[in-house]
């Protein structure tokens, strides 16, 4: 299906999100749009989405003007939009889900809807179980659900928004290929995205906004360093890397055992010194959170021995771990990390050591105009937390970590990050390492973990790889691994 | 003789429980929509007043019940229109209303305290009744009775098995996808807190004109029904098939502490009635317990095989409520 966007404005009070924007997608093409965060790219899907309506401008589908009334009518009309957080219900059953929102009859066809999506999944090689609950899915099944889902309602034109994040390097394979598929069929795809890797390998076209404009647009092949230009108005330094220094060992786990309520980890041994950077590699759910939650105290260790700066803390509290150096910082930022309600200034001074019984209002201001200016935050110091984009969260979050620290587990340290932040995140995470701490992070994105690790441990299924070398070891070896491929047994 | 007395005994626990049945699958309904309806308790002895008044003075139990229901949707309109019009705290507005109602309900009532009025007639179903034991314990009731287990049976069919029930479900569960996938999310969740307030507002005239007919003021018994069908409808997953087998456990605890009370002498009587409460709690406990940190703490040292069995019991156990239970909606 063709799509034709024209003269596309809106306006949120002040701020103009959309401005004049004119895009002609023809059908069967994938169309990347490429932007900063705040960029413009959601309002423009979600205009086109139906959750929003322009202030002017027409969209036409294969030359028809249609008006987008909601995002029933949108799919309706063909367009399906799979969301970053795909919008479906996580405590119920697969088949329910993709029956949910179906036309019909009062009494759904439980079996026949099974059976269609069986058909769908052997289409695009996919592997659900009808009957098992979404919320036991990864985030890469649920989209893969959610494709299915929209397909069989009669989408013609995909919209994805930020599809590979959170996704194993596996699944997003699928994915690629899947959307691959469609061309065949001409349905038409638009690919939002703040990755260039993933868009170059990708997309047939590219559009990029900026500050709610239309700034460039550009064909098969792509010029990344053009394209990197047209995002930010200038050009972004890559981070660089540091040797590993082997002086003092921060932590370490000798035959250590951890059980969650899926998966069982066997006599890890692990040390980490100062200054280090280990990345964990491997799908989601393969152990990861465990092994990081383990090494904070947040799960308590069944067999072995825990030392945070040679001393022994097995089995002590969080609390414990947080008074010997380790702090841990989740991939649920808002939900776990930062108190929503809050602002930001009342977080510094939460942070601080409590004296007296009344708030001093006054330093919190102080201390949240200072951070604010050392970490570069976009808010004030008034600002609830909640309304801070997830880059500004992080940062935050990264303002809030005391001094000085022996370990700072992270998971997803710029999950849903644009290009600047992950930048601007890990120099800070890097310099946090010059002062002594050590890093482990978890990331479901490899390059991330080649770039910055000194050594990568890959998980799968509770288990756990010796350690690489980053410098040594490369996408395709650490690939194979995630995807189960070369375990010994 | 014996087993004569315990038949019709637990046919009476059916009998006596139909109040609370219908006050859970009313409750149960609104919840699954994403409305928390705390004004029940008020609410049933409201209706249970207007449904004998109407009643007494027409001598018509249809109208009686049919007051009934409508006092329980009018109730719940009133919960509807504060907590999604005016987006105002439902357990804030429900509170105040259960307090209003059975204020009201003492107030309006007064002149008809202790009068003899009519009453919903026993009607043994033919053939059914005459079944051994399944007979004398279901079907020699009375016609509300009857339809407390076709409620319970058309509930449950609804939410679980029917197209519109599958989007009840989802509304409930997260509004923003339900809303994405076509449904008008405040209608619906106006339309379901209505319904589900009738549907409870059959417990009034239920108690009054069947269970325990006439209006006997604060002296009902029936002052405290609807915060425990609250309570059943937590224990019950949201589920109108375990919401009434909360109910009837309940109903069945009540009989018991009768029935107990001549052959335990020595435990003052007040013991034995008031010990369906904390049994309750103690239930709602047990229920919830496989989601506290400290037993997932504790399970995860114990040794394999015991720790394998009580994962999945208490997990069977546990049910999660609507994720967007006292959420409101808005499309952004």
């Amino acid at each position: 299906m063709k799509v034709e966007l024209r003269g596309i404005h809106k306006y949120f009070g002040v701020n103009h999100a959309n401005d004049d924007i004119t895009l002609t997608i023809p059908s069967g093409t994938i169309q990347g749009i490429l932007g900063e965060n705040g960029a413009g790219k959601s309002t423009l899907m979600k205009i086109l989405s139906g959750f929003i309506h322009a202030d002017s401008g027409e969209v036409l589908l294969d030359g028809k003007p249609v008006v987008i009334e909601s995002p029933a009518v949108a799919i309706h009309d063909g367009i399906g939009m799979l969301h970053q957080d795909p919008l479906d219900f996580p405590p119920m059953r697969v088949i329910d889900n993709f029956m949910l929102g179906q036309k019909g009859g009062l009494f759904p066809n439980r079996v026949r809807a099974a059976r269609d999506l069986r058909r769908l999944q052997k289409e695009f090689d996919f592997d659900i179980d009808p009957e098992n609950y979404v919320d036991s899915l990864t985030v890469g099944e649920r989209q893969q659900l959610e494709i299915m889902r929209l397909l069989y309602l009669g989408a013609r034109v995909f919209i994805l928004d930020e599809p590979t994040t959170g996704i194993s390097a596996a699944q997003k394979d699928k994915l690629f290929e899947t959307l691959k598929k469609f061309r065949e069929q001409a349905i038409t795809v638009i690919f939002v995205s703040h990755k260039l890797e993933d868009v170059e390998k990708l997309c047939d076209q590219v559009a990029v906004l900026r500050q709610g404009k239309l700034v460039g647009a550009m064909d098969k092949p792509f010029d990344q360093k053009k394209l990197v230009e047209m995002m930010f108005g200038k050009e972004v330094p890559l981070g660089t890397k540091q040797t590993a220094c082997q002086d003092r060992t921060v932590l370490n786990l000798d035959h250590v055992s951890i059980e969650g309520m899926r998966l069982k980890m066997k006599d890890i041994d692990f040390h980490i010194c100062e200054g280090e950077v280990v990345g964990l590699a491997g799908m989601e759910g393969s152990g990861q959170d465990l092994f990081l939650r383990a090494c904070a105290g947040l799960i308590r260790t069944v067999g072995g021995v825990v030392k945070v700066n040679d001393r022994d803390l097995t089995g002590k509290s969080y609390h414990t771990y947080k008074k010997h150096g380790v702090e841990f910082l989740p991939a649920a930022r808002l939900e776990q990390a930062l108190a929503p309600g809050l602002t930001l200034a009342e977080h510094f001074i939460l942070a601080e050591k409590q004296t007296g019984v009344f708030i001093n209002h006054e330093r919190g201001r102080r201390l949240a105009e200072e951070r604010i200016k050392t970490f570069n935050i976009k808010g004030a110091p008034v600002s609830p937390v909640e309304s801070l984009s997830g880059g500004n969260q992080q940062r935050t979050l990264l303002s809030l970590l005391r001094h000085p620290l022996s370990l700072v587990l992270v998971e997803h340290p710029t999950r849903g990050l644009d290009i600047e932040s992950v930048v601007y995140i890990w120099g800070k995470l890097k310099e946090r390492c010059k002062q002594g701490a050590a890093i482990v992070f978890m990331s479901s994105d490899l390059d991330e973990i080649l770039q910055y690790s000194d050594r990568v441990l890959v998980f799968y299924n509770g288990r756990i790889s010796h350690p690489f070398d980053a410098n040594k070891t490369n996408v395709q070896q650490l690939g194979e691994l995630i995807g189960g491929k070369g375990w010994d047994e | 003789m014996e087993t004569a007395l315990i038949l019709t005994g637990l046919g009476s626990v059916f009998f006596a429980s139909a109040p609370i049945v219908f006050a859970v699958i009313g409750e149960t309904i609104a919840e699954r929509a994403g409305v928390i309806n705390l004004s029940i308790n008020g609410m049933i002895l409201l209706s249970a007043m207007g449904g004998f008044v109407v009643s007494f003075q027409t001598g018509s139990l249809f109208a009686g019940f049919l007051t009934g229901a409508l006092i329980g949707a009018l109730v719940a309109f009133i919960v509807a229109f504060s907590s999604i019009t005016l987006k105002q705290s439902q357990v804030a507005v429900g509170f105040v209303l259960a307090l209003t109602c059975r204020d009201l309900a003492y107030f309006l009532g007064n002149d008809y305290m202790g009068k003899g009025g009519p009453r919903l007639p026993a009607w043994d179903l033919p053939v059914l009744s005459d079944i051994p034991i399944v007979g004398p314990i279901f079907f020699h009731q009375d016609l509300i009775t009857y339809i407390s287990f076709l409620m319970i049976f058309l509930s449950w069919m609804w939410i679980f098995r029917t197209r519109p029930g599958l989007m009840l479900q989802g509304i409930g569960e997260r509004p923003a996808s339900a809303y994405v996938r076509g449904a008008n999310v405040n209608l619906m969740r106006y339309a379901y807190t209505v319904l589900g307030g009738a549907i409870a507002g059959l417990a009034g005239p239920a108690y009054s004109l069947s269970v325990k007919a006439g209006w006997n003021g604060t002296i009902s018994g029936l002052d405290g029904f609807g915060w425990i069908a609250l309570a059943i409808t937590i224990f019950g997953g949201w589920n109108p098939l375990r919401g009434a087998f909360g109910a009837y456990l309940f109903g069945l605890l009540q009989w018991l502490g009768l029935v107990l009370q001549p052959s335990l002498p020595n435990v003052p009587s007040q013991v034995l009635q008031v010990a369906p409460f904390p049994l309750m709690i103690l239930t709602l406990f047990l229920v919830n317990i496989g989601s506290t940190e400290w037993v997932e703490r504790t399970l995860a040292a114990m040794p394999e095989s015991s720790r394998r069995f009580l994962t999945r019991a208490l997990r069977a156990l546990r049910a999660s409520p609507p994720a967007s239970l006292g959420v409101p909606f808005e499309r952004e």
